[in-house]
């Protein structure tokens, strides 16, 4: 493949501290290079940068773009689907779908707006063959998958007993089994319950059958992550979810970690940084901003977010993304299937739900922010608030949690907030007043630049998750994943939100290993994404004692032991991630 | 990978029958013959085929009213001709292979600017249009089987049906909390036949035809602490009295499951039958746990419903004339465009058409041009001007279905596909397609 040069951009590279330097960035089969020789230099395809702005190809850490509950969402929703529809090309397939697109329009309209990396956030292990068909459809993207963990009947008893290491055991087995990047927690202990229509709203409330509570199983899947020294850290969405004055059991769910180490035991090469490019964090809070609701309820509701934030900035193990909420359609998907419900009762919508055996649960609900909704519009504050009241850019990413909060479409207006006081007024304006008059966000002067934006949507994005070897960044070593953004740092003016904004979504130039993927919004080569999934091992007699218990209770599923894997031949260029690898296997090689 | 001369067992296949896709089914293949344990009748039936005598075997084309047997590549050139030569080709994916045939089969109607349905246009596509409305309280098949102390089988049948629907997943198996099996149970038949799950049923509601919605109503009243209009008795043939009974077993169970049938879908209201019903149970869900879903009769009749909302975003009778997907269900679905006279050309794939539309819609498919994938004769094949062999998903070749609960399950052949000139029917459908590219260049 021909090399690569962005000439003469001013590059925005938080991992190796570049904030705004005028320099060339050379990509050579596909990976960041220092240099290229004469010849190499000559045949290369060369993009003029000079006056815009250089990042990191875009990494998305938490979005729900694949999977059953995706799918329940799209299949429930003609109407998302009829008013957004995409022609295909000669090179592109068609699509529809706004809220919930169709796989292709999701990789294109992601690819067009500069990212390159997306991980979806929510994989059920009896559906993750569902998850891998639809990653495996999706172009261009590099991919991966948190797989649910937080009610599987196998870990509740592990913990129950105190037996970490065999949870430990489990989760590699099961990591490797179905092919999953990372552990996430859905609402500990509760899903199971809301197998009798039932809940948990406490974090020392017990599971009626297993006995555990939510704060044994965030200790111990945290406990199990480090053990395994997963390349992310748990990935927890807390109790009490969407619940007025469940700021305080989110502050309380992130204590519970406090003091662990981070610890990274991936076998991966690492990519040149000047930052110290690995995780720092132990807990990784998903949409913190339907956890961290104010007031006791609906009537007294405000932001809660002051409480965490405080915790936030105190504490040095803690990461969260924000699920902002920039108004309009969006759909309520997660794998808290109770959360969905209570959604349900206040809204009478349409309403999906799947329980799945032995492990977890979901909800889809179509839901519609109004900027004359007082709740709305204290979402939306809130949602901006986490991230400007949150002084180190390094503790936050920022998401909608798509399309939870928003879609990620809609990333571009939620930057132009985060830049702009005048944007921030401008929607106030339009807002009900309980938008200002219920947060603080009315009295946040702070404007992010585009060093923190860079930090929020790709290098902190990358390292949450361990991706940072070759994601985030633009060291010697890394993926040649580049957005070329037509914003000329030293005359840009955010007081102009609409042009900001305009900018953000249509990004001059998305280079992906090397290759213009897409150009002014235009999608010009579709390659195919790679698939990323963790390979832990831990001890053997301990994998085979495990084993005997899970096939023990295999009996409960209505799937077969043999039948329960998923084959590598749903994905698309894996890259399995070798994780606490046995050390003779380390001298073999 | 079984090799023929000598007789092993193969387990946990999987059946690639109706919507239950058991994955226990042991297999002996000898010569000439086959022994299968564990799949129901209807399921040994289809693995009887392998060794069928009536199997096809080599490629077909009509020539002045009459087959004649064709080399591999005729028939697949000939085929794409139709395909390519048509204004506004309909493809229709059937339910017995799949997802990957099916995948192929959608690319290539965008490719053509083709209409493309599949089997759920005649069967669940009004549950599915019921979910579009109401969405759905649903779970996978081994919640059920733990937990469920009440099932109703609503205007479905599954010990003809789905024969394994009651044994495996949802009445007798011995759960977690479910340890007694039937024991544990209550079930609940709602049907105005006297059908056999009926009989086997502790309360059989035997309501008049066409009244499903009216009886769904008139629960939904008595949810609401309300009392039906009188009249409903009348109507649908169940006393109120009986509809008090009924709901209190609902609302004192603690886990609940309706698995609705055809009986609700075809019957007077379709899709508003569906929707009712997961309102009841969406409502339900304030009492105790309820869910609901569907039997779904043929095998893989969810995966195309899957694939086609991910792939494009709508689940099923989907038109590519506009360059992008569009979905109306009455417009653009398999038995509408047939009776309108809307296509002019079509690709059949495992699926007998002709036995299962109405008469008016085979009357016009003698009248186009027809090509067709299948793996014994069918009228559907009789009336084709192209007819290729079928290979046998789960037993030839491997793949993905989702079952009646929406759960992909991965198959593995135990024998491989007897033509040497394809290895499967995504094979013969990547190879079909290839050539339309090529004519349509
Ligand atoms: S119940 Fe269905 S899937 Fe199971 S063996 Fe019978 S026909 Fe096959
Ligand atoms: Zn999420």
């Amino acid at each position: 493949m021909a090399a690569t040069i962005i000439k003469n951009g001013y590059v925005f590279d938080p991992l190796n501290g570049i904030d705004g330097e005028i320099k060339d960035i050379f990509i050579k089969d596909g990976k960041v290079v220092a240099s290229l020789s004469g010849a190499e230099a000559r045949d290369a395809t060369v993009i003029d940068a000079t006056g815009k702005t250089v990042m990191p190809g875009g990494v998305d850490s938490h979005s729900h773009v694949a999977g059953a509950k995706v799918n329940a969402g799209r299949l429930m929703r003609p109407e998302d689907h009829y008013k957004s529809v995409r022609a295909k090309t000669d090179i592109t397939h068609s699509g529809s779908g706004y809220t919930v697109p169709s796989v292709y329009k999701q990789g294109y309209d992601y690819a067009a707006m500069g990212y390159t990396t997306v991980f979806e956030a929510a994989m059920p292990p009896l559906e993750a063959r569902h998850t891998h068909e639809e990653m495996r459809s999706t172009p261009i993207l590099d991919m991966g998958a948190y797989m649910v963990f937080g009610n599987n009947w196998f870990i509740m008893r592990y913990l129950k007993d105190g037996d970490v290491e065999k949870a430990a055991a489990y989760v590699a087995w099961m990591m490797r089994t179905h092919k999953a990047y990372g552990i996430k927690c859905v609402n500990p202990a509760g899903v199971e319950n809301w197998g009798w229509a039932k809940n948990v709203h406490g974090l020392d409330d017990h599971n009626i059958h297993f006995d555990i509570t939510p704060r044994e199983v965030i200790r111990g899947l945290a406990e199990v992550n480090e053990l395994l020294g997963l390349p992310m850290s748990l990935h927890l969405h807390t109790n009490n979810l969407g619940h007025p004055g469940n700021w305080e059991i989110t502050r309380d769910s992130l204590q519970i970690t406090s003091g662990m180490d981070p610890k990274n035991k991936t076998e991966v090469e690492w990519a040149e940084t000047k930052e110290n490019a690995r995780r720092k964090q132990c807990v990784y809070l998903a949409h913190a901003q339907f956890s961290s609701f104010g007031g006791t309820s609906w009537r007294d509701f405000g932001s809660g977010v002051k409480g965490l934030v405080d915790y936030v900035n105190g504490a040095d193990h803690v990461v969260i993304d924000n699920g902002a909420v920039p108004f309009g359609p969006a759909t309520a998907m997660t794998g808290d299937g109770p959360a969905i419900h209570d959604l349900y009762m206040l809204s009478g919508q349409k309403w999906a739900n799947c329980d799945i055996e032995l492990e977890c649960g979901s909800g889809v609900i179509p839901l519609m922010y109004l900027k004359g909704s007082p709740i709305s519009a204290v979402q939306w504050a809130m949602g901006l608030e986490l991230l400007l009241l949150i002084k180190d850019p390094w503790k936050t990413i920022m998401t909608t949690d798509h399309p939870n909060g928003g879609v990620f479409t809609q990333y571009p207006q939620v930057i132009t907030w985060l830049m702009s006081k005048k944007a921030r007024d401008d929607t106030a304006k339009e807002c009900h007043k309980w938008a200002y008059d219920r947060s603080s966000l009315g009295g946040v002067d702070r404007e992010l630049g585009l060093y923190e934006i860079a930090i929020l949507t790709r290098a902190n994005s990358a390292r949450t998750i361990g991706l940072s070897y070759r994601k985030g960044h633009l060291g010697v070593g890394a993926d040649g994943d580049v957005t070329v953004y037509d914003l000329d740092p030293t005359k840009l003016n955010v007081n102009d939100p609409a042009t900001l904004m305009q900018k953000f979504a249509r990004p001059d130039y998305t280079v992906k290993d090397g290759q213009i993927v897409a150009k002014q919004g235009q999608i010009v080569a579709v390659p195919k994404g790679r698939r990323y999934y963790c390979r832990p091992y831990l001890d053997d007699t301990l994998e085979k004692e495990m084993l005997v218990d899970v096939k023990n209770w295999f009996k409960y599923y209505t799937l077969g032991f043999s039948n329960y894997p998923v084959p590598e031949k749903y994905l698309t260029n894996p890259v399995p991630i070798q994780v606490n690898k046995p050390l003779e296997a380390v001298v073999r090689r | 990978m079984t090799n023929i001369a000598t007789v092993a067992t193969v387990k946990d296949i999987i059946c690639p029958v109706c919507g239950a896709s058991c994955d226990d089914i042991q297999v002996e293949l000898g010569k000439g013959e086959i022994t299968v344990k564990n799949a129901c009748k209807m399921g040994n039936a289809k693995f009887q085929e392998i060794v069928s005598t009536h199997r096809i075997k080599e490629p077909q084309i009509k020539q002045n009213g009459a087959f004649r047997a064709a080399a591999w590549d005729e028939a697949i050139t000939r085929t794409a001709e139709i395909l390519a030569k048509a204004k506004r080709p309909l493809l229709f994916m059937g339910s017995e292979t799949s997802c990957e045939a099916m995948e192929v089969g959608l690319h290539m109607a965008e490719f053509l600017g083709a209409a493309v349905d599949s089997n759920s246009t005649v069967c669940h596509g009004p549950t599915a249009m019921g979910i579009q409305e109401a969405g759905r309280v649903g779970a996978t098949a081994g919640q059920s089987k733990s937990r469920s102390d009440l099932a109703i089988y609503w205007g479905s049948n599954p010990l003809e049906s789905m024969p394994r629907h009651m044994s495996r997943y949802a009445v007798y198996p011995r759960g977690y909390w479910t340890r007694r099996g039937r024991f544990d149970r209550t079930v609940i038949c709602v049907d105005p036949r006297k059908s056999i799950t009926a009989e086997n049923a502790d309360l059989h509601i035997q309501l008049k035809p066409n009244t499903d919605y009216e009886l769904l109503s008139a629960l939904l009243t008595l949810l609401h602490g309300k009392t039906p209009h009188p009249s409903v008795e009348d109507v649908t043939g169940v006393s109120i009295a009986e509809m008090e009974a009924m709901l209190k077993m609902m609302k004192e169970c603690n886990f609940g499951a309706i698995y609705v049938g055809l009986g609700i879908a075809s019957s007077y209201g379709k899709h508003r039958n569906a929707e009712l019903a997961f309102n009841l149970v969406k409502e339900l869900n304030s009492y105790t746990k309820f869910v609901i879903g569907a039997l779904r009769g043929h095998c893989n009749v969810a995966g195309f419903n899957q694939i086609a909302s991910y792939l494009y975003g709508f689940p099923f009778g989907l038109d590519f004339a506009r360059g992008y997907p569009r979905y109306n269900p009455g417009e653009y679905t398999a038995v509408d465009l047939l009776r309108e006279k809307d296509v002019d050309a079509a690709f059949i794939l495992s699926a007998d058409l002709v036995s299962h539309f109405p008469a008016a819609c085979s009357e016009y498919l003698a009248q186009i041009p027809v090509a067709c994938i299948d793996i014994a004769p069918c009228p559907t094949t009789m009336l084709s001007d192209v007819v290729l062999p079928g290979v046998i998903d789960a037993m030839e070749c491997d793949g993905t279905f989702y079952r009646l609960d929406d759960v992909p399950v991965y198959f593995q052949p135990f024998t491989s596909s007897p033509f040497p000139f394809t290895a499967s029917n995504e094979d013969t459908m990547l190879q079909i397609f290839e050539k339309v590219k090529e004519l349509r260049k």
